[in-house]
């Protein structure tokens, strides 16, 4: 496999380039180790095409998600003005994110505290590659396979955005199957709102296991999603039905990047 | 003529006993802080006529959603009936449309008792569905006591008014066709409506005509008794939504659902660290309170929304911590916003329109911490309410509450927060290895 090519903002910068998009990683995508696969997926379809893009590397920071959602709006808006700053610094006009949160934040909430950039999802970026023939997609070792695709809240709902994933999806010769409770009414992975990052509280049951179950009900063979928090959450709740050997979570993007060699 | 001035003073005490509820209740609204929501007026109409006169979201559900409509469509021509019911009880007519509307009149009130019978089928279903069938959202726990009353009340309410105006109709038929209607005679032998015309002689032919007159008087005076019973109930009642679904729908968030709003009093303290030009608006000296403790922190939109509310519990079926058996239920969130922003109302009628602190808060004493953090954020909650409250606004303002003003979040976030805060990621790593994955294998 090629190296990837992954350009930061400062090299791109001290070469006198000017990038067209700027791929915003993410914490989830930057450090843990699942996410990881995600972001070079996402990679490696833009150095497939070519793509004239850069990250922020270390100057990335958390966009103030989880804090935001969880009530501390004075840490939110630290991280974002701290953000915006670096973006407008280089410039930024056009992002794409590997995260539904980070998607939702920075072009949803920071418009109003001055960063105002035109934020398009993953799944967005490869559903445009694709309908502009940049990218050619084959089925590969997913063709003929029944992938069930998860809505994640921040893309879907927070959004509107349902189409793009299944579109790409659809492209891979796959039977793409719809949960009962799919699209607007898509049920959430359990990590949204900082859930994340604390214990839930007392109950019957947790809410990925609940999600998981609806989707293994279908026996797919792919559990896809388009958010790094619902993979996490999918996949702990497949581990919980022992389900490991007969179903995959995976990233829209990583369906996409592993279908075609890339 | 005593009947006329009874009516006269039926009507007039109707009215003014609803103006006066309805004036309360529009202070306790105003009691929340000031908000503009003046925008796009064309897409706010359209929203308006889409969802709450098009009930565009009660169709998720559609067994309920035709039901509710029977009702719906009764309750609104029904009204229409209602302009010559007044005229005949100021002016001691019987039935002084019939003559000039001709056919257009006994359309009208076919069309009526059409839909009459569809309601009666509807309170019925909706009577069995809460007490036999038990639906699920319909017999939560946090219904018990009024909430499940005060639906009864309403559906047996409605079944009442059909009784009565099947009472009205059917007696006056078989009196019109022996000739002793009241109702000024057109040469014809019956008034011709699609349902009493044969409903009517079958209840009431065996009836000597007095004992008909005083039937279809009880269903007259019944029905307009009942319409101003039912006016000066809704104020006190879930019901309110039939009015107020209205302008809250009207006033609906148009903004993406994943954009929370960012509060000002933060970015004006926030911003001259990144902007030293920028001038602070806020009086630096003045106390800001952010989140929200008690109703009164809430914004109007906000209590408009729990005084929309009919509790029908599609929030909190959609909401999946309730699903999972947690404590939190948007349903009861926006209950529990009502009946505190009443109790503040109550309170402030008690002490001649001051509010007296009563030591307690709508964080606290009617929503418990436990509720606040279960929640996802995932917007479930706002995607199912088919007149479009917003309870996750209302969420995310106590957390802001708990977190800025009473430092009492899970530990848990606490560390996640001085995570995002050191090392710029909700974990534990080093901004410096934030780029460590592209030359990872």
């Amino acid at each position: 496999m090629e190296p990837l090519k992954v350009p930061t903002m400062a090299e791109k910068m001290a070469n006198g380039e000017i990038p067209d998009i700027l791929f915003w990683v993410g914490c989830a995508g930057s450090f843990d180790d699942r996410a990881k696969k995600i972001t070079k997926a996402i990679v490696r379809i833009l150095n497939h095409v070519n793509a004239n893009f850069a990250v922020l590397g270390v100057e990335e920071s958390c966009t103030g998600d989880p804090a935001k959602r969880a009530g501390n709006e004075f840490l939110f808006q630290m991280q974002a003005m701290q953000n915006i700053t670096v973006l407008n610094g280089y410039n930024v006009k056009k992002i794409v994110t590997g995260c539904p949160h980070c998607f939702n934040t920075i072009k949803n909430e920071y418009p109003q505290l001055g960063g105002q950039y035109e934020v398009i999802h993953h799944t967005e970026l490869i559903q445009q590659l694709i309908n502009e023939g940049k990218l050619k997609v084959q089925g590969g070792e997913f063709k003929g396979k029944k992938i069930v695709f998860h809505d994640p809240c921040y893309l879907g709902r927070a959004n509107d955005v349902y189409e793009a994933p299944r579109e790409v999806i659809q492209k891979l010769d796959a039977e793409l199957v719809e949960m009962k409770r799919s699209r607007a009414k898509g049920f959430c992975c359990g990590a949204g709102g900082a859930q994340m990052f604390k214990e839930a509280e007392k109950g019957n049951k947790e809410v990925n296991v609940e999600r998981t179950e609806e989707a293994l009900s279908h026996q797919p063979d792919v559990i896809a999603v388009g958010c790094p928090f619902c993979n996490t959450m999918m996949t702990d709740g497949v581990k919980h039905f022992n389900k490991e050997n007969s179903t995959k979570v995976l990233d829209v993007a990583e369906l996409i990047a592993n279908a075609n060699d890339l | 003529m005593i009947s006329i001035i009874i009516f006269g003073l039926l009507i007039t005490l109707g009215s003014t006993l609803f103006f006066i509820n309805a004036k309360k209740i529009r202070r306790n609204i105003l009691l929340g802080k000031d908000i503009e929501i003046k925008d796009n007026k064309a897409e706010r109409i359209k929203t308006m006529v889409l969802i709450a006169l098009g009930q565009k979201k009660m169709f998720a559900r559609p067994i309920p959603a035709i039901l509710h409509l029977f009702l719906y469509a009764a309750f609104i021509i029904t009204q229409i009936e209602l302009i010559e019911i007044v005229f005949d009880g100021f002016t001691g007519h019987h039935r002084a449309f019939r003559a000039s509307l001709g056919g257009f009149y006994t359309f009208m009130i076919s069309l009526i008792e059409i839909l009459s019978v569809l309601a009666f089928i509807g309170t019925l279903a909706f009577l069995y569905r809460r007490n036999l069938l038990k639906v699920p959202r319909l017999t939560m726990n946090e219904l018990n006591g009024w909430p499940k009353l005060d639906a009864n009340i309403i559906l047996l309410m409605e079944f009442t008014l059909i009784c009565f105006i099947f009472m009205m109709n059917g007696a006056d038929e078989v009196l019109y066709q022996r000739g002793d209607s009241h109702a000024q005679n057109l040469g014809d032998t019956s008034f011709g409506f699609t349902i009493s015309q044969y409903v009517g002689p079958l209840i009431y032919n065996g009836m000597p005509t007095p004992g008909l007159h005083v039937i279809e008087r009880i269903g007259w005076w019944g029905h307009i008794v009942m319409v101003f019973a039912f006016l000066n109930y809704l104020p006190k009642s879930k019901h309110l939504h039939i009015l107020l679904a209205f302008p809250n729908t009207y006033f609906s968030n148009l903004k993406n659902k994943g954009q929370f709003n960012n509060l000002f009093e933060v970015t004006d303290v926030v911003k001259p660290n990144f902007d030293p030009s920028y001038q602070p608006v806020l009086d630096p000296n003045a106390p800001i309170k952010f989140g929200v403790k008690d109703a009164t922190d809430l914004t109007w939109k906000n209590l408009l929304d729990a005084y929309s509310c009919t509790e029908c519990g599609r929030c909190t079926a959609s909401c999946p911590q309730n699903i999972t058996g947690k404590k939190l239920s948007p349903r009861k969130i926006m209950m529990d916003t009502r009946d505190r922003i009443e109790e503040i109302g109550r309170n402030m009628d008690a002490n001649k329109g001051t509010f007296v602190d009563d030591g307690k808060s709508l964080l606290g004493d009617y929503i418990s911490s436990e509720e606040v953090w279960a929640c996802n954020t995932c917007n479930a909650c706002v995607d199912a309410c088919p007149v479009n409250i917003d309870p996750l606004n209302i969420i995310v303002g106590l957390r802001q509450q708990l977190v800025l003003e009473q430092s009492i979040a899970p530990n848990e976030l606490n560390g996640m927060f001085s995570n995002i805060e050191n090392n710029g990621a909700p974990w534990q790593f080093s901004p410096s290895d934030r780029a460590n994955w592209i030359n990872e294998n």
